[in-house]
Formats: structure tokens, sequence, C-alpha cells
């Protein structure tokens, strides 16, 4: 019900919303769980395990309870707590977990069967047959006991990240957070204050204090406004720091839109910031924690403080009649609070003896709860006094206080541990604190209003001192310091169920009966019992399951320890931590300087890395991919093809010793390459293995442009970088990629030369002599546009490589087709180029796969013993040399038609499919249009003696087993005459 | 004089312009790039001879000089010589000779695609795309910084920066600087 004045709500605006269909209304300022407070509604969800009715016990990210599911389709979102869910017109919320209804849930049939599902039911339950497990046992129980659901529609929002920087970040802008915040922008640091709440000011908000004789919201929205004046200072609401990370790092997700019926165009649903902080003060306050008793779940009972928050913040008290049930002053202030705010508070019952008496209601000395009752909600709850005489007593709501637990979670991150302190029975944060973290207020003890106020102050000023920024602690405005005593008490006696963790079903017995069946550490019990998992973490739970579990083991909570405190500190949508990176945005993509073209010509592109490469251009009437790729070879080794090889790596190697420099990085000898030439090069790895392949053509005495394989290109940078710096510093060597500088086509074909005679520029003479193979050149096209041109060929034609300024790519390929029309230019992809490299034995990545050697790729004399260079040495090595190893060669399926699959193992006819029958494997293979036969090429034993031996291409994985004829892995012109025509 | 019409590194004839909220992201290829680094034993020549064509002073680490011609810091005694391309399409030639026997020098025109951020908020913006303080970054820094997990060079010149992306990256880092100015 919404008290008749009062709270941070507007009540001259009314928002419509749904709750399981239903229409109800609230106010701006109003979250889901107060709205539907206001409106009566305390029934909110059904308990995980036993279906239990449950209502919200808490008015902030700590709620286990009131978990619903907000939006439809794509905006799905389930397990969103009701108590930060923030009101906006239209807001549509379901209940979860129940079927079919929530006031009736067939499930809650599970609630009877209680006695069986006790702790490690499942894993004493579901043992056999094991099969059963994935396949019945556990869809079932999902199915059972479960939070919401997704509906696997892609999520039409987007999602961001960002950095942030500062001097000193805040986390949490309660009275601590606040100070903190205005002591450090005052002198002039850099400050972010980030807080979960769309309101800022944390407790303040929920009290009725006063600071600096002014309502303690006041001071607080006064703090803001001078804050948010301030250039230095960055505030940023709705954002919960996550986690604590390395170095001062911080995660925290800030809610752009949440609080939108969906994002304004182009604005993210929520960003994901990762601040760099060169100081940061914890100042997340408290979380309460509540007493165990028998039927402690009733919707109506939650937590005192939250009681007091509903009242002041909301103007919404959950009944008329409330009790407060307390073991220390806490409850007392809120029962005092209630009555103010015109709230009928019918007891407070304390567990102390000496409880204080108090004003306006009947303090219940020594007393417990000891029983509740109704059916969908609180209706009475029974009183034990302390002379054992019990009685009850009719109420909606009663409001718990067990103590404050300072909220220690994120000074946990890195696997600190908090430490106990008897004075107020909780864990405060100490020992390892991340490096850079202060606490302050009541995250760090310090429960008091005025304490709060003067940590935080004071934390700010030490903070800066470290960093050498002079501050000086403002006057603190008057504030109380009202005692906080506590005797602990964690559980009423008896033997009903009484709760620890609402969220996961834990109950005092799950405890007791883990600690008789023997888990004594705590992370065991979290794990057997649940207690503390799922999205809540055990924020009110934890403690209490410590406390129970204390007390059996006959020792203190604090030598009990706590579990493991991890990130993120509240549930993080997978969108947030995706940001941008979704679909086709998922990683980005180079593309090639004919993309636009070879998209114009209907081609399909082929990820190669990240780029994106033409993989074969499909011509009207073919059918199927294998029709355009014989096509595009054919028409390539008849007359004359185009591709765009761009992607494969440049690297421009300047200097006076650019050619004694490669003569070390390639195993064969580079040092009298002359000018004008290019040559075929294989670099090794230290470890003697091949690394890469390529050609380096010198374009001058002191300059040569290497090229490498296009997944290679980077690594073989890095590694030629690393050579030229820490290797031999003293040579004279300056290395830049290129890549990108330069579009790079093939011209492949017998009809190549004629082609190319039509674009580049008179003075160049093309002919056989005057440009043999292997030549290179600097040169001029079109009519005078800068130009190489490398007479080099992958496909085993007639063939050259011209490269221009990257943006006239487009242009130049537009010219290639436009110039060699009548000569039937046809440009080819990814497939013919790999179908014609296989047909001349080029070996590509498949083969220079890491593991083999030069003399595996039938390369062996290339490695020069005249002079040393990267792995020479470690290639000589015995196991890499020895007689019957693998070498290259090539494989003819014995029936053409029949495919062979890259990646078959080589054996004898008739041998078993064996490890230890296993001859070799075949690394690429395709059909070969030009021989018309399926053909591979292939690592087998001793290949070079096996030519004309007939072997099996095996596949045991997929069943296939194809007869093959081992032959020179030189399909096509194995003499070089056309390359050299 | 050659016929071969370039494309910008979004592929079109034209460059782009998108105006998002309060920034303007421009593409520009009106600027070409050499890259040139000391030979061995010559860092001091070498940079005399750049403090000369540059007609200022060489940058600094991780920032940029010059003012009708540019050259920022790319590396130990290795910088990125910016020049209009109208004019200077073959720096690279030109710069080989000026500094034959002193620096090595590569021509980067096309390796790079440049678009320039202008307008409110380009801070903002950048807070999305890369972890640089820019707030205590120096006027004219020039530094190596990831965006969108590609390798750029971000400059700040005045009000304006300018983000090097490599080319072929250029639709991705693009889409990522929209989508980012839209987020403001």
């Amino acid at each position: 019900m919404r008290l008749p004045s009062g709270g941070q709500i507007d009540r001259s605006q009314s928002l419509r919303f749904t709750f399981d269909g239903q229409q109800y209304r609230g106010h701006p300022g109003d979250t889901l769980a107060s709205a539907l407070l206001a409106n009566g509604v305390r029934l909110m969800g059904r308990s995980f395990k036993y279906h239990r009715p449950r209502g919200p016990i808490a008015a902030g990210s700590e709620e286990p309870n009131a978990l619903v599911t907000l939006g439809r389709g794509g905006r799905q979102e389930p397990n969103t707590r009701a108590t930060v869910a923030e009101l906006f017109d239209g807001l549509e919320a379901r209940s979860q977990n129940a079927w079919p209804g929530l006031r009736f849930d067939a499930m809650a049939i599970n609630d009877r069967l209680s006695p069986f599902l006790t702790a490690g039911f499942y894993y004493k339950t579901f043992m056999w047959p094991a099969a059963f497990w994935e396949k019945l046992y556990e869809p079932m129980i999902r199915r059972a006991a479960g939070l919401g659901a997704i509906s696997t529609d892609p999520d039409p929002d987007s999602y961001d990240k960002g950095f942030l920087h500062c001097d000193l970040l805040v986390i949490g802008a309660g009275p601590s957070g606040l100070m903190a915040a205005l002591t450090a922008a005052r002198a002039g640091a850099r400050v972010i204050l980030a807080d979960e709440d769309y309101t800022p000011g944390g407790r303040l908000n929920a009290s009725a204090e006063q600071i600096g004789g002014q309502a303690a919201t006041d001071w607080a929205a006064q703090v803001l406004a001078e804050l948010g004046t301030l250039p230095n200072v960055r505030i940023l609401p709705r954002t919960t720091v996550v986690g604590a990370f390395d170095h001062g790092i911080y995660g925290a997700v800030e809610r752009v839109s949440d609080h939108l019926p969906q994002p304004l165009p182009g604005k993210p649903r929520q960003t994901l910031w990762r601040i760099y902080s060169k100081r940061a003060v914890l100042c997340a306050g408290a979380l309460e924690r509540p007493i165990a008793f028998a039927d402690n779940d009733r919707p109506g009972i939650m937590l005192a403080g939250a009681l007091a928050a509903y009242a002041h913040r909301w103007a919404v008290s959950p009944a008329s009649r409330v009790a407060i049930f307390t073991n220390n002053d806490s409850g007392h202030a809120t029962a005092r609070d209630l009555i103010a705010l015109g709230v009928d508070v019918r007891a407070v019952i304390d567990t102390r003896a000496d409880a204080p008496k108090l004003d306006g209601t009947e303090v219940i000395a020594g007393g417990q709860i000891t029983g509740t009752r109704g059916r969908l909600g609180l209706s009475a709850a029974q009183i034990t006094r302390a002379n054992g005489r019990s009685h009850w007593l009719e109420v909606g709501a009663l409001g718990v206080s067990g103590g404050w637990n300072p909220n220690v979670a994120l000074s946990c991150h890195q696997r600190g541990r908090p430490v106990w302190r008897d004075d107020i029975a909780s864990f405060v944060p100490g020992g390892m604190l991340p490096v850079g973290m202060l606490v302050a207020g009541a995250a760090a003890g310090q429960f008091g209003t005025h304490a709060a106020l003067a940590g935080g102050a004071a934390q700010a000023a030490a903070a800066l001192g470290d960093l050498g920024i002079p501050a000086s602690t403002p006057d603190l405005p008057q504030a109380d310091d009202a005692l906080y005593r506590i005797t602990p008490f964690w559980h009423v006696g008896g033997t009903k169920r009484a709760w620890l963790d609402f969220q996961n079903d834990v109950t005092v017995k799950d405890v007791k009966l883990a600690h008789q069946e023997g888990f004594r550490s705590v992370e065991h019990l979290k794990r057997y019992t649940t207690l503390g998992m799922a999205t809540d973490q055990g924020k009110t739970s934890n403690l209490g399951g410590l406390a129970v579990m204390a007390e059996l083991a006959g020792q203190s909570i604090e030598a009990t320890g706590t579990t493991m405190f991890r990130p993120p500190y509240t549930p993080v949508a997978m969108g947030a931590l995706a940001g941008r990176a979704t679909g086709p945005d998922f990683k980005p993509t180079r593309k090639t300087p004919s993309h636009v073209w070879a998209t114009e010509q209907g081609a399909t592109f082929v990820e190669v890395g990240q780029w994106l490469r033409a993989q074969y251009f499909p011509h009207a009437g073919e059918t199927h991919w294998r029709q355009t790729v014989d096509r595009e070879v054919n028409a390539t080794r008849s007359g004359v093809g185009i591709c765009d090889v761009t992607t494969l790596g440049k690297i421009d190697v300047q200097g006076a010793d650019a050619a004694a420099f490669l003569n070390r990085i390639y195993c064969n000898g580079f040092a009298k390459l002359a000018v004008g030439k290019t040559r075929y090069g294989l670099m090794l790895r230290e470890d003697g293995i091949a690394m890469d392949d390529g050609t380096a053509a010198r374009l001058a005495e002191d300059h040569f442009v290497v090229t490498t394989t296009t997944a290679n290109a980077v690594p073989v940078f890095r590694h030629m970088e690393f050579a030229r710096q820490c290797l031999w510093p003293d040579m004279d060597v300056q290395l830049v990629s290129t890549t990108e500088a330069w579009a790079q086509v093939a011209v492949a074909g017998p009809k190549s030369r004629e082609l190319l005679q039509r674009i580049v520029d008179p003075a160049y003479d093309l002919s056989n002599d005057a440009f043999p193979f292997m030549g290179c050149a600097e040169i001029t096209v079109c009519g005078g546009l800068r130009a190489r041109l490398f007479r080099i060929s992958f496909s085993g034609e007639l063939a050259f490589e011209l490269a221009v300024p990257t943006r006239y790519g487009d242009a130049l390929m537009r010219r290639l087709m436009d110039k060699g029309a009548d000569l039937g230019v046809t440009p080819y992809g990814t497939e013919a180029l790999g179908v014609m490299r296989i047909e001349k034995g080029h070996a590509a990545g498949n083969e220079l796969n890491g593991t083999t050697t030069a003399r595996n790729l039938g390369l062996g004399r290339m490695v020069s013993t005249k002079k040393d260079s990267i792995g020479a040495v470690l290639s000589r090595r015995e196991g890499l040399t020895e007689e019957g190893g693998l070498e290259l060669v090539g494989l003819r399926a014995v029936n053409p038609q029949k495919q062979i699959p890259a990646g078959a193992h080589i054996l004898e006819p008739g041998a078993a499919a064996t490890a230890a029958n296993d001859l070799g494997y075949a690394t690429s293979a395709c059909y070969s249009p030009t021989i018309g036969s399926y053909i591979a090429l292939a690592f087998v034993q001793a290949g070079g003696t096996r030519m004309g031996t007939r072997l099996r291409a095996a596949s045991p994985l997929t069943g296939v087993d194809v007869p093959v004829e081992i032959v020179s892995p030189h399909f096509v012109d194995p003499e070089g005459e056309r390359l050299r025509a | 004089m050659h016929d071969l019409a370039p494309l910008t590194a979004l592929g079109a004839a034209t460059p782009r312009h998108d105006m998002i909220g309060g920034v303007t992201i421009a593409e520009n290829p009106n600027v070409a790039l050499a890259s040139v680094a000391a030979r061995r034993g010559k860092s001091e020549p070498c940079a005399t001879a750049l403090a000369d064509w540059l007609g200022a002073p060489v940058p600094e680490v991780a920032q940029h000089s010059g003012d009708a011609k540019t050259g920022f810091w790319l590396g130990p005694d290795m910088w990125m010589l910016e020049a209009p391309f109208a004019t200077h399409e073959d720096m690279a030639r030109d710069l080989g000779t000026r500094f034959e026997g002193l620096a090595s020098v590569t021509e980067q025109t096309d390796a790079w695609a440049r678009f320039d951020l202008s307008g409110d908020g380009p801070d903002d913006m950048l807070a999305r795309l890369t972890n640089l303080d820019l707030a205590t970054l120096p006027n004219r820094f020039a530094r190596r910084t990831v965006m969108e997990h590609i390798g750029c060079y971000l400059l700040r010149r005045g009000a304006t920066y300018s983000v090097y992306g490599p080319r072929s990256f250029a639709a991705s880092l693009h889409h990522a600087l929209c989508l980012s100015a839209g987020a403001l």
C-alpha cells in the first residue's frame, strides 16, 4: 500500500505496467518492486527448488527472491531483480519458475517432497544409469528447478564498451562515497563517482536522518549538484562496478537505457566501462542479513532496512500492520522510522534480553519468531517470549534484522580475505586489498552516518596524498552517529525448515546435513548445498550459512572462513561483455583492393584469416562451384587469368646490410641475388622446421621486397623484426610492412604477356629476353602510374604479378578485364589458385604446417651448407634427416572420379587402418581439370622411392578409402617450360 | 598522366563524410605518406634532414610536428611523413633522393586509411575506442593504439583527431567510429 505522502516519487505522473498480464500503475521514481508493493502485490516469484511463494526481501541489488522476466522476444531478460528494475510506462514483467501460474503453481508439489529434496539429493539419486544423466535427468531437473528462460531470439539492442581514466574512483555514492568524491573533487583530482542506483545517495535515500541541518536526501542532492558542475568529476549513476582487476582497473556496467522501453536510436542498452584508476575508494555500504526461523520465507517477511527503504524512498508499506524481529539497534531505528511515517508497528521482537525500550510500540526483549502463517503471504507471526510462552501476532509484514555485513566483495576480488570484527559481528575488508584500493564508510564497518562522512573524506584525502595531490578535508556536516550494538543471533532453533539462502532454497537443515556428511570446507559446503550460488551470490545468505557451520563445528566464524568472492558483483548481460563485437562485426574484416569490383562480378567470398577473398566467380548457368573453378583453371591455363593476390604479405627490407640480413633469414642464398631479380626463398624456424616461403625481389643494391604467405604475413614480419632488433642489432637494416600499400594482381597464362603489354608503358620491354622468368622491375603502367612488376608464377604458367598503389587496384582490375576481353581474360579466385598450385606441386599452408622440414618438402638442397642461417643447424638433426622420412609426393586417384579426402592417411593395400601401418597423409586435394582426375599432395614415407606404386588414401573417420597412385607432385609442366616461355 | 581512377579506402570514388550527433567523421584520402627510418649510425644527419624537410623540429617521442608538411614518431629513429596528396603523390621517390644514404624511405600512402574526427565530443567518442587517456596527452600527440582490435595511429591536431588504420580494415574501422559517435 502507498503511504499518503512522502517518497522520492512523482505522484503527479502515472506509469502503466503489467505483471503476469495484470495492469497496474506506479509513479516515476518507482522500482517494479515498490510499485507492486504499492499495489498490494507481495507475491512476486516462486523459489528455485520447492516453488515456495516468495516476495522481495530487499530493496536493492542483493535481492534473492523477486526475480522476474522483463520484456519479450529479443529483449526478454530473465532473472531481473524487481527491486532494481526502474519503472517506465509500458514495462512488462512476468513471473518465472511457476506453472501454470504464480498463485497456483503445480510444481509446488516439490515442497511436499522436501524431505527427499535435501542437500546432495541429485548426487545421491540420479547416479545410474550413467547414460540417463545428460539425456533424461538433467533436462528434467532443469525444467523443474530453474530460473527464467531466454527467448533465443537475437538481441535487437546494441552494447558498447569504453575506457575511462581517473585519479580516484569512488565506488558507491552513499554518505561516505559522496564525501570522498567531494573531498577529491574540490582538490582538483579527476574523480569518477559510480553508483548502481538511479538516484545516488545510498542509505540516505532510505533514511529520516538529518545532515548539516537538512534532510539527508537534500544534502545528497546538494553534493551531487556541486559535483555535477565540476569539470574534473564524472558521475555515473545506474553504473555497477562489477569487478576489481589488476593494477587499479575496474569493470563497470552502465545501464544506459534499461529505464526506457527501448534505447534511443543509436544508443547502447548498456556500456561496459574499463576504468583505469590510480586509487579507488570502496564506499559500497553494508547489506543487512536475515535471521533464519521457521517459515521465514513468506512474502511480506523482509529485511528491516528494506521496510524502511520502501517506506521512505517510495512511500510504500507491504502491509498496514508490521512487526520487527531484530538482534541489534538498527531494527529499533527502523521501527522508529516506520512509526514516524504512520505505519502500525505492532511489536519489536528483540532476541536480546537487555533490549532497549521504544516509544510507540512494545519491545519483546529476549523474544523470538518461531513460526509464520499465510498461504501466499504473511498473515501472522508466532512470537515466543523469553519465558517460553507463544502467541500469534497478526501482521502482514515482518522486518528482520540480523545485523549488517560490510559489502566486502570488491575488496576480495584479488584473493583478499576479509577479517572478522567481534564488535559488529561481521567481516570487514582487510589483508590484501586490490592495489590502490581504500575502503570507507559502512563497507569498512563505519556504521554511523558521521563516521561514514568522516571516513569518506579521510580516505579520499589519504588516496590523494599518495598521488601527491594536496587535499584538505572539508568541514564535515553535522550528522548522527547512533550507537550500533548487536548480540549475534543467527537462527531460531526448531525442527521446521528455516531458510538461509532464499534464492537456492537452502535451509539450516541442509547445512546441518552437509556437516553430518563430512563437508568441512566452506567451499565444499557451497557446492554441496548450493548455498550462495546463482544470481545473488549469497549476498544475504553467506554469513548465516557460515554461522551455522561454525556452530556445528564448534569453532568461530572467523576460523570457518568465507568462500571466495569473484567478479562480477552483480550479473552482467552477455551482450555487455560482447560489446560491439556481434554478428558480422564480431571481428574486424580486411577487404582487398578489388573487393568492390569482385562484388559486382558476383564473386563468392571466403574468409582467409581476417581477409575476405574472392573464392570463385560463378557465371550464369553454373550450378556447382566445381564447374566455375574448372572453367577458371582451364581459362587461365589456356589463355589468361587474373587474381587479386594483395593479401600475401609484403615486407620492405632496406639498408646497407639488407642482402646479408636476408641471407641469414632464408636458408637459401640471397647475398648474390642480382638487382632486378627475384628468388624463391624458404625460411626456417630456429628448430629447423620450415616456417614460411615466398619470394624476395631485389629492387636495388640496398632494397628488397619480401613476400610471405597470407597467413604468415604478421608472424614473418615479427620474426624478422626480432632478428633485426635482438639477434643482429649491428646490421644496417630497416623493415616496414607494405602489405596494404600495394594492390597486387597475378596475371597468369600463356597470354599474360600479351595482356600486360597492353597496359605497361611502352618504355618497358616484357619480352622473355628483356624480362625473363624471376625478373622484377619498377615500371609505369597506363600512362605513368608507378608500379612494380615481378615475373613469378604460383600457377606454373607464364605469369606476372603487378603491383600498383592500392587506391588504383580496383581500376587496374577493370582495365585488365577491359583490355583482355578479346584474349578471354578470366578472373579467378582462391579455389582455382589452389587447384593450380596443387597441380604444380607448390607448397602452401597445408604443407608448411609447422611439422615439416625443407627435406620433407623436397627442398632439402635449398638449405645452404655454405653459410649459416636461422634453423640451418637444427635442420640437420639426426631425427630430421633419416632416410625413409616423409617426402612430398603427388597422389592420383586410380579411379579419376573418386575424390581423395585431404587429411586422409596413406596405407599399403590391404593394411589395416591403424597408426602402426600409417605411411603418411594427404595435405591438399582437389579435382584437377587439367589432368582430368582427382589429385592430391601428400607426405609419404620414402615417397620418392614409391613412384608408380599403388597405395590407399583412407579416412577411417569418414569411412572413405580410395586407391591412389604415387606420382610426382609436379602434375603440370614438370620441366617448367611454360613459366619460362 | 595515367588514367586509372582511384577509389577511397571505403571503396568509393569520393571520400565518405558522416555527421553523427555533433561529431564529424571524414575519410581523408588527400594525404601522401612515407616512412623514414634512419640508416645505422645516421641518426643525427637524418634528423637534421628531417627537420629541414618539415620546416619544424623533429617530432618528440609519440608526437607530431610540422605544419603544411607534418611528421609523426613511429619508433626510435623512425617517422611517418605526411604531405598533401595532390602535390606529393610521389613523395617517397623524392624523399629517397633527399635522404640518400641517410635513411630508408618507404611509400606508405595507401597502406593506411585516414579518418579525421572533429566537432563536439570526439574525446567522448574515442573513450569508447581507445584506452589512451586523452586528457593527459600533449596537444600534438601521435600514438599507436588499438581500436576495435585494429592497430591504429591516433593523432591530435588542435580540436581535430586523425585516426590512421590499415587500409584493408577501413570499413570495419569506419563502422566502429560511426557506432561510437552514435552512442554518445
